[in-house]
């Protein structure tokens, strides 16, 4: 469904990704993992275009992301994506946030957004938040609404760019009951995270991504139990031990 | 010391209203104008495209290089009588007003530009790519998620600039309007009761200016987004 072909990308004289290559199935669960700075949020990223790359192919369902006839826009609304910092539109309520895209760019009629709106803050279990602003929201909270958001669109595929990151630890289990949900659901997830007790529960493949170059990218048993990399064993020995 | 006479102030009121009455329409339409035309401007200041770009800037930096009196000559002698005569042959405006509606609302653009520039870049990239990441395209994502949250922001900005406008609009005296200084002191000259008249324009004004910016302070504490 999603299939990276030797994606290299520069800042400057930088080479952030070099020649990374990986295939996401319909319904698999992939976790990219790896230390900061290895490249595994610029990856993401350029996988529904938000940041270009120089070099190779992404093809999502058989349009191509780098391509110039390519509608950007149209591609992005099937591909939901899922922000470090929630990025939620601080002007509108939570509901407002859920309805906005659906009704300005799927041009669903405002009775079919909101209903489904109102079915997916049931999904998160935020249905009694609806009016609020973001700002009125916890941490955890908004990261649902952001989830919730982007469900709305009926994406066929997921990103999420590490979603618990920068939530209080009393938070993350939250977010992460959604997201183990989605993946028992079959929805299929590409997710940069460092936990690895949701990539040891869903995740069907794990890759290990370290200085732009994707190291290891294996089935979740193999990658955990005896991992090919010393590299890889050191980033799990560090992660794991706490 | 010098005897004040007041006696012939409650007289010129009502010409001083209708003064009054031509300083608001001028500072309310160059508001709006200013605005609007500012925000294409900021937008097109920002775009990828260079000329685009370039234009925008250029419009900006003439009109700020410019003393905003010279503005209104320059409307009144060169642009505004021509283009009208153009448009309308047989028209009959008042065309002094017509010109210090226009010479605001180009010369105010100018400064709304700016601010209105600053209060776009000010939204941050996560906010863009959240909306890009929805399927938004770029248009959509300036109407519906930059411009609404950057002007919550720029309002007390904004509304310093309409103050600093409304006194401003006092230079359309070089034209020949008479706006509510310009009434002010034509009672002056005619009445002999100079000082009086100007001070008492001064209050109004200051009076004016001091409500409207105790509004914008209470409005900052509470704009928080």
């Amino acid at each position: 469904m999603i299939s990276i072909r030797d994606i290299s990308k520069w800042y400057g004289a930088f080479h952030v990704l070099k020649d990374c290559s990986t295939e996401i199935q319909k319904g698999e669960v992939v976790v990219v993992c790896g230390p900061s700075g290895s490249g595994k949020s610029t990856l993401i990223k350029c996988v529904n275009g938000l940041e270009p790359f120089q070099k190779g192919e992404i093809v999502i369902e058989g349009t191509s992301v780098g391509a110039k006839k390519t509608n950007l826009p149209k591609l992005r609304a099937r591909v939901g994506m899922v922000f470090q910092h929630f990025e939620l539109f601080p002007h509108l309520s939570v509901f407002q946030n859920l309805t906005i895209a659906q009704c300005r760019v799927l041009r669903r009629s405002a009775g079919e957004a909101e209903e489904k709106a109102g079915r997916l803050l049931d999904l998160v279990g935020l249905r009694a938040h609806a009016r609020k602003f973001p700002a009125q929201l916890s941490g955890g909270q908004q990261q649902r609404v952001a989830i919730a958001r982007a469900l709305a669109m009926d994406p066929i595929a997921m990103l999420f760019d590490e979603p618990t990151s920068a939530l209080d630890p009393e938070m993350i289990n939250e977010v992460l009951d959604v997201m183990v949900k989605l993946a028992q659901e079959g929805m299929t997830m590409m997710v940069v995270t460092h936990e690895m007790g949701f990539a040891k529960k869903v995740a069907d493949r794990v890759i290990f991504m370290d200085e732009g170059q994707i190291v290891e990218d294996r089935p979740k048993t193999d990658f955990f139990s005896r991992p090919n990399t010393d590299r890889a064993q050191q980033f799990l020995s560090k992660i794991l031990s706490h | 010391m010098y005897a004040f006479d007041w006696s012939s102030i409650p007289g010129s009121l009502p010409f001083l209203w209708q003064g009054m009455l031509v300083t608001l329409q001028i500072t309310l339409v160059a508001i709006v104008v200013g605005i609007l035309l500012g925000t294409i401007i900021a937008v097109l200041r920002l775009s990828k495209n260079p000329i685009l770009s370039a234009l925008a800037a250029a419009y900006v930096t003439l009109f700020r290089s410019i003393p905003l009196v010279m503005v209104l000559l320059w409307f009144q002698l060169a642009l505004v009588p021509p283009v009208v005569r153009w448009l309308f042959p047989k028209g009959n405006f008042d065309l002094n007003l017509l010109i210090a509606f226009t010479a605001f609302a180009f010369f105010e653009a100018s400064y709304y530009a700016e601010i209105i520039r600053a209060g776009i870049q000010s939204i941050s990239k996560g906010q863009v790519m959240a909306a890009q990441a929805l399927g938004m395209t770029d248009g959509a994502v300036m109407r519906l998620v930059i411009l609404p949250q950057a002007f919550r922001r720029m309002i007390p900005l904004l509304l310093t600039q309409a103050i600093i406008l409304f006194q401003d609009s006092s230079l359309v005296y070089v034209i020949g309007l008479a706006d509510f200084f310009g009434v002010a002191k034509n009672r002056a000259d005619s009445t002999g009761n100079e000082v009086e008249f100007i001070l008492f324009a001064g209050a109004v004004y200051l009076i004016l200016c001091l409500t409207l910016s105790t509004i914008v302070r209470q409005l900052q504490k509470r704009i928080v987004i």
